[in-house]
């Protein structure tokens, strides 16, 4: 079977090379005092088309920067709970974010006790940050990890050491949205290494199984999966048991993000040369002495800018919770515009949700290409 | 102990006796046996569950609610509808708006995505910084955030259609939709496409022709030139016989609304802006990916073969860029199709969004979702399947 190739992110970093398809630049002259005009002649203006562009794109600029400077910054409202000031000037209403942050950023959870998410936030960006650095990569981080779980779990909770018990159905923004991704990523890595194991093997009726997985689940849209979780599942379960929402939407995210961890797993799989396999054969490895020793750390170091790939995705995913009724980060900036006053200020509140979604996305793609350019050992084809 | 015997005593080469459950294919057979009855049971225990619960909570069960009146009404629909139809019409219309988004979203999407691509590497530094500052802005942000902002920019940042905002003449944009003329042109568009229908056809047989010819015999034939000719020419000439109509149907205001040209709702509008945009930006990192999988040294050798540029591009580059290219870009295609789901959030009546409907009227989820699933699997494996026979005409000769 021909492989699909899935590309959810990235494709490979590359040096910007300039490419065949324009003509190339010609030579710039001998260096001259003026630089910078050496420099926009070959970037800018180095035939007519290319000059006429460039013009054409300043012109743009001239239209849109200054209004949109002035829009942000200049005639901004940036304080005040007053609507009605930010109806009468110009400029963006950062008031607005300035009321309604605390709700955009944790939703329901009760307010007095919001330091408890912000902690749990704070903690889970400070162990992501640290598992950046490959360096870090020994097995103490798996218990940091399960440390910072724990701690998580606790502060979001509560119950103990005095805090109140919070019930999950009043978590909200932020601190959802990463719970959603972060244990969707933990829980679906295990289960796809065993799907994508289980399309490469060899016995056919496993090997069903996993395809039938896989396929179906790829061919469906996120929404079907969480609609499943939502309406299917209760339905399920023996009766008199029931699971509460946060954790069925959580399922379904595992499930859907397995199949497509799985594909990039595959990938990872297949490109390990074949003499690999069968030198550990003919040490007579076990199977699973064979896969944990001498495939595995080698596949998933080749699938590691897909995986990242996969867990942006992901992230940017737990958005669709929405539909199914639980407050993550877009959820709360979408309910704090239902107040009527501040119905007006979309704008404002979709940025500054977009801004947190897009700073995460764009730190983890460029850390997968940096990842990619470090793992890097020349072995690839 | 003593009774121990020497290594002598198993000769080399003389085969072990091996337990059966130490052998290799029986164990394969157990454990096969052991997953196919895992995932039987599991089932069975899921089906039972289900059927206890439907039982107990008086569910109806079937398909059966297809045949019944639906009763809801919905908002856009390119085939007949009314509220007293069946619930299976009413699905048809979800299925049909949600090609008719993904279809149109998949054009516009694959122009936006390729100027962006190719505009990336482009050598003039402005134009590349601005297709970066997209790509890398767009791409990082969830699309249904996007979908979102562009529902509430039409619907709440539009004026009202007595102030519709009017950038070109018959063009008008207001919080309703946006109102578009048309060509009111009768039989000579029939015309029209029938001609472009035949130019198309008439130019893929002149390329077959001229390909089988020059392997021949050598000669080369402008087979592209006289196609694209074909193509435009055709439906201009059916333009001409058909009296060089010029009458545009364009939308006018009537009452609160507009009348007449083709309307697109806000909700179409905004799914169809969203989705193109989102992945554009997806599309146009294949397109950058593609061009630079190709080596330079392709084009310079097809330069030193003595191919003029436009030949290298077209019989050297593209054919090697295509082949890293097709496959990435059907999963976007997939993709799109897929978030055209999302429709759900801002009342497109797409599939989802009028499955939800019945779901909620009838309480029949399951059959609801797994329509859902069923027409969404069958539209993705059937493009998979042709992507697959696609990769195989197209990949490498001889190698592996």
């Amino acid at each position: 079977m021909t492989r699909r190739t899935e590309t959810p992110g990235e494709i490979s970093a590359r040096e910007e090379e300039p490419t065949h398809v324009s003509l190339p630049p010609p030579k710039a002259p001998a260096t001259t005092p003026l630089m910078a005009f050496d420099w926009a002649k070959k970037n800018l203006f180095s035939n007519i088309p290319n000059t006429i562009l460039t013009l054409l794109c300043v012109w743009l600029l001239w239209e849109t920067i200054p209004p949109l400077i002035n829009w942000v910054l200049l005639s901004a409202v940036w304080s005040g709970g007053d609507p009605a000031i930010c109806k009468a000037a110009e400029g963006a209403c950062w008031a607005f974010i300035a009321e309604k942050h605390r709700f955009m950023l944790f939703g329901l959870y009760p307010f007095d006790e919001h330091w408890r998410p912000l902690l749990a936030t704070a903690l889970f960006v400070a162990v992501l940050a640290t598992s950046c650095n490959p360096q870090f990569w020994r097995p103490w981080l798996l218990g940091l990890w399960a440390a910072m779980l724990v701690v998580c779990g606790t502060l979001m909770w509560g119950g103990v050491f005095g805090m109140t018990f919070v019930e999950n159905a009043r978590w909200g923004g932020l601190p959802l949205t990463l719970i959603l991704s972060v244990v969707g990523i933990i829980c679906s890595f295990p289960l796809a290494i065993l799907l994508a194991l289980g399309r490469r093997s060899d016995m056919p009726g496993i090997r069903a199984v996993c395809i039938g997985f896989i396929e179906f689940v790829r061919g469906v849209p996120l929404i079907s999966v969480l609609f499943m979780a939502s309406v299917m599942f209760p339905l399920f379960l023996p009766e008199g048991m029931t699971i509460d929402k946060l954790l069925r939407a959580q399922v379904g995210i595992i499930i859907f993000t397995a199949a497509y961890l799985a594909e990039a797993i595959r990938g990872g799989l297949q490109a390990i040369p074949q003499g690999q396999y069968e030198a550990a054969d003919a040490l007579g490895l076990t199977y699973w002495k064979k896969t944990y020793f001498i495939i595995l750390p080698q596949a998933l170091k080749i699938s590691i800018p897909p995986i990242v790939n996969q867990f942006i995705s992901m992230f940017k995913d737990t958005s669709l919770v929405i539909i199914i009724g639980l407050f993550d980060l877009l959820t709360t900036a979408k309910t704090a515009l239902t107040d009527p006053p501040w119905r007006a200020f979309y704008v404002e509140a979709y940025l500054f949700a977009a801004l947190i979604y897009w700073v995460f996305s764009f730190f983890m793609s460029r850390y997968s290409q940096y990842l990619e350019r470090r793992l890097e050992t020349g072995h690839r084809r | 102990m003593a009774s121990t015997p020497p290594s002598a005593a198993t000769p080399r080469g003389n085969q072990p006796k091996v337990v059966w459950w130490n052998d290799r294919r029986y164990r394969a057979i157990l454990y096969q046996v052991l997953v196919l009855g895992g995932v039987f049971l599991l089932g069975w225990y899921l089906v039972n569950n289900t059927l206890t619960n439907l039982a107990s909570r008086d569910i109806a069960t079937g398909l059966g609610f297809l045949e019944r009146e639906a009763g809801f009404d919905v908002s856009e629909s390119p085939i007949e509808y009314s509220p007293a139809d069946t619930y299976f019409r009413v699905l048809v219309v979800g299925v049909l708006n949600t090609l008719k988004v993904s279809i149109i979203g998949i054009i516009l999407a694959t122009i936006i995505g390729v100027i962006a691509g190719v505009a990336r590497l482009s050598s003039n530094w402005l134009i590349a910084k601005f297709a970066t500052f997209y790509v890398e802005g767009l791409r990082n942000v969830p699309v249904l955030l996007q979908l979102f902002f562009w529902y509430s920019l039409i619907t709440e940042g539009l004026p009202s259609p007595r102030q519709a905002f009017n950038p070109i003449t018959g063009v008008f944009l207001s919080n309703r939709g946006f109102g578009i003329p048309v060509p009111d042109w009768g039989g000579t568009m029939t015309a029209m496409l029938v001609a472009l229908a035949a130019g198309i056809l008439a130019a893929w047989g002149i390329a077959r022709w001229a390909r089988r010819r020059q392997e021949q015999t050598g000669q080369i034939f402008p087979s592209f030139r006289i196609g694209l000719a074909l193509i435009i020419g055709l439906p201009l000439l059916a333009w001409l016989i058909g009296g060089a109509p010029t009458a545009m149907d364009a939308p006018e205001l009537k009452g609160f609304n507009f009348q007449g040209g083709a309307t697109l709702s806000p909700e179409f509008a905004a799914l169809l802006i969203g989705l193109v945009f989102y992945t554009g930006t997806y599309i146009a990192e294949i397109v950058r990916g593609g061009i630079l999988a190709v080596s330079h040294g392709q084009t310079e050798a097809g330069l030193a073969l003595g191919l003029r540029k436009s030949l290298v591009m077209r019989l050297i580059l593209l054919p090697q860029a295509l082949r890293v290219i097709i496959p990435p870009l059907t999963s976007q295609y997939l993709n799109l199709t897929k978030n055209s789901s999302l429709a759900v959030a801002i009342g497109y009546p797409d599939l989802v969004s009028v499955a939800n409907t019945s779901i909620n009227q009838t309480g029949q989820a399951i059959e609801g979702v797994a329509i859902i699933m069923l027409v969404y699997l069958t539209v993705s494996l059937s493009i998979s399947a042709f992507m697959n026979w696609y990769n195989r005409r197209i990949e490498l000769k001889g190698g592996r």
